[in-house]
C-alpha cells in the first residue's frame, strides 16, 4: 500500500486501437505523487490518447490505470465501467485541453464553480468564493464577470485550468495546454503551470516547450508510434538522448524552436 | 375591372370566423407542442446509439418527411382505421398527422443542434465528473438550444400553414369558414382575401420573433 501513497499515476499494459490503428501498444509508466512528468514526441505518436485515457476520455483496449487510490482495469473480460463510475473517477483527475473548452455561455467564474456546483453538491456562495480565489491564483481576479469571448487565448486556458483546479484533483493533466496561443500570451500559461508544481501537484502533460519541460518536469517521456521510446530525467533525454530516434525528435525540434524565437 | 369591393357582409360571420382563427391557433399550439415532444424523443433516441430504437424512428421520420402532408392526411382519415380497425374522427386523424409530420422535422432540428456542439465540450464537461444528464442540461442543451429556436419557429410556422390542409377533412379550421362563407355569399374575393390576411397577421410577428432572435443570437 505504500506504492500507491508514493505514486500518484500507474499505467500498466495499456493499449488503445482505433479500428486497425494501433495507437497505444503497451504503455506503461508511473508518475510519483508531486511528480511532473513532460510527454514528448512528434504528432500523431499517441501522447493525447494516453492523456486522455488517463481521464477515460478514451477507454483504452486492455491494461490498467489507477490515479491515487481508485483503479479502473481494462483486461479483457471485464465489463465496460459505468457512466457513474467513469464519472467519479474523472472528477478526481483535472485536465486541460490544447483549445481550452471553455463553456462559451457562462462568465469566467461560472465556468470555474460549474464543477464544484453541478458535480459536488457545493453551495453557491461557497463555489463562488472558491472561484474567485482560483481566478485570483491564476491571476484573473478582475476577469470573474468576463464571458470566454471576452478573454486572450492565454487568459482562457488560465480560467481553464482554474476550472480544472477547482474540483481539487488528484492529479493534473496537460494536452499541449500553449500550442493553441500566440507567443506572446504562451509565458502566462507555463509560469501558472509552474507555481502549480511548485506547489506539489502531481502533473503530466504533453508539451513541445522543451525549455520548459527541462526545467519543470522531473521525468520525460519520449513516445513515438504509441510506444515510449525512451524515459529518464528530464536534463538527461533533453541534453542527452540515449536513443537515436529521440535525438532526431529533438534536433528538429530545437531547430524549429530557434527559428521561432 | 370596376369590382365593388365591400368587406362589410363578413361581420355577420364574424363568429365564423374567429372559431376559424381559434381552430387554427388550437392546432397549430397542440400539434407544436405533442410534435416537439415527438422530435425530442425521435431526436434522443437517434442520439443514444441503441440501434434497434433509433433505426425504427429514422424510418418513420423519413417516411414523414418525404410524403407530402395532404398525402398522410387523407391517408390518416380514409386508410388507417381500415388497418387499425378503429375510424379516426377528423381531427383526431389531423392531429396525429400534424404531430408525427411536423415532429419528424422537429427531430432533425433538435439533432442537428445538439451535434453542432464541438465535442471539445463534451469532453470538457465529462473531465470535471459530468454524467449524461448533467451533461446535457449544463452545457450542451442551453448552446444547442440557442441554435435550435430559429429553425423551430420556421418549423412552427409552417406547421401553422399546414393546418389549412385540415380543411380537406371538413375539420373546421380558417380556411373551411371561409369556403363555407363564399358558398353562402358568392364573395370569395373579399372572403378568401380576409381568410390570407388573418393568416398574414398570425404568422408575421412569428417570423419577425425567429428574425430578431437570429440577429441578437449572431452578434
Ligand atoms: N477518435 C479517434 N478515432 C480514430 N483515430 C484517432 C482518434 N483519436 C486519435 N486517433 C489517431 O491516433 C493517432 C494518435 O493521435 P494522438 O493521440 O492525437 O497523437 P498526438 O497527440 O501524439 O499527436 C493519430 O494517428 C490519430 O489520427
Ligand atoms: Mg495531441
Amino acid at each position: 500500500m505504500s506504492n500507491s501513497i508514493t505514486t500518484m499515476i500507474e499505467v500498466v499494459g495499456l493499449k488503445k486501437s482505433f479500428g486497425t490503428h494501433a495507437v497505444l501498444r503497451d504503455i506503461s509508466l508511473e508518475v510519483p505523487k508531486g511528480g511532473v512528468v513532460a510527454l514528448i514526441g512528434p504528432s500523431g505518436s499517441g501522447k493525447s490518447t494516453l492523456l486522455r485515457t488517463l481521464n477515460l476520455l478514451t477507454l483504452p483496449d486492455s491494461g490498467y490505470i489507477r490515479v491515487g487510490a481508485s483503479r479502473i482495469d481494462f483486461t479483457a473480460g471485464q465489463r465496460m465501467p459505468r457512466d457513474r463510475e467513469l464519472a467519479a473517477f474523472r472528477a478526481r483527475t483535472g485536465m486541460v485541453f490544447q483549445n481550452f473548452n471553455l463553456f462559451p455561455h457562462m462568465s469566467a467564474e461560472a465556468n470555474v464553480m460549474e464543477g464544484p456546483v453541478t458535480v459536488q453538491r457545493m453551495k453557491k456562495p461557497e463555489a463562488r468564493a472558491l472561484a474567485r480565489e482560483l481566478l485570483a491564483k491564476v491571476g484573473l481576479a478582475d476577469r470573474a464577470e468576463a464571458m470566454p469571448e471576452q478573454l486572450s487565448g492565454g487568459q482562457k486556458q488560465r480560467v481553464a485550468i482554474a476550472r480544472a483546479l477547482a474540483m481539487k484533483p488528484d492529479v493534473m493533466l496537460f494536452d499541449e495546454a500553449t500550442s493553441a496561443l500566440d507567443p506572446e500570451r504562451v509565458a502566462e500559461v507555463l509560469a501558472v503551470m509552474k507555481q502549480l508544481a511548485t506547489e506539489g501537484m502531481t502533473m503530466l502533460l504533453v508539451t513541445h516547450e522543451m525549455a520548459f519541460a527541462r526545467e519543470v518536469a522531473d521525468t520525460v517521456i519520449f513516445m513515438r508510434d504509441g510506444y515510449v521510446v525512451e524515459s529518464g530525467p528530464a536534463r538527461q533525454v533533453i541534453d542527452h538522448p540515449a536513443e537515436e530516434a529521440t535525438r532526431a525528435f529533438l534536433s528538429h525540434f530545437h531547430h524549429a524552436a530557434g527559428a521561432g524565437a | 375591372m370596376n369590382y365593388q369591393w365591400d368587406f362589410s357582409f363578413l361581420l355577420e360571420y364574424k363568429t365564423l370566423i374567429w372559431q376559424g382563427a381559434l381552430y387554427t391557433l388550437g392546432f397549430t399550439v397542440l400539434t407544436a407542442v405533442s410534435g416537439l415532444t415527438v422530435g425530442c424523443i425521435i431526436a434522443l433516441a437517434r442520439l443514444s446509439g441503441i440501434r434497434w430504437l433509433a433505426w425504427p424512428l429514422l424510418a418513420i421520420s423519413e417516411l414523414f418527411r418525404c410524403t407530402p402532408v395532404l398525402v398522410q392526411l387523407v391517408w390518416c382519415y380514409y386508410a388507417l382505421p381500415i388497418l387499425i380497425g378503429v375510424n379516426l374522427s377528423p381531427p383526431v386523424a389531423a392531429f396525429i398527422t400534424l404531430t408525427m409530420y411536423g415532429g419528424s422535422f422537429y427531430a432533425e432540428i433538435i439533432r442537428g443542434g445538439i451535434i453542432s456542439i464541438d465535442a471539445g465540450q463534451w469532453d470538457a464537461g465529462r473531465a470535471l465528473g459530468m454524467r449524461i444528464g448533467a451533461l446535457m442540461r449544463r452545457i450542451v442543451l442551453p448552446q444547442a438550444f440557442r441554435r435550435m429556436v430559429p429553425p423551430l419557429v420556421n418549423q412552427t410556422v409552417l406547421q401553422l400553414k399546414n393546418t389549412s390542409l385540415l380543411s380537406v377533412l371538413a375539420v373546421p379550421d380558417l380556411l373551411y369558414q371561409g369556403q363555407l362563407i363564399t358558398s353562402a355569399t358568392y364573395r370569395p374575393l373579399e372572403t378568401y382575401t380576409m381568410v390570407a390576411v388573418i393568416y398574414f397577421i398570425l404568422l408575421l410577428p412569428l417570423t419577425r420573433g425567429a428574425a430578431l432572435l437570429e440577429a441578437r443570437m449572431s452578434r
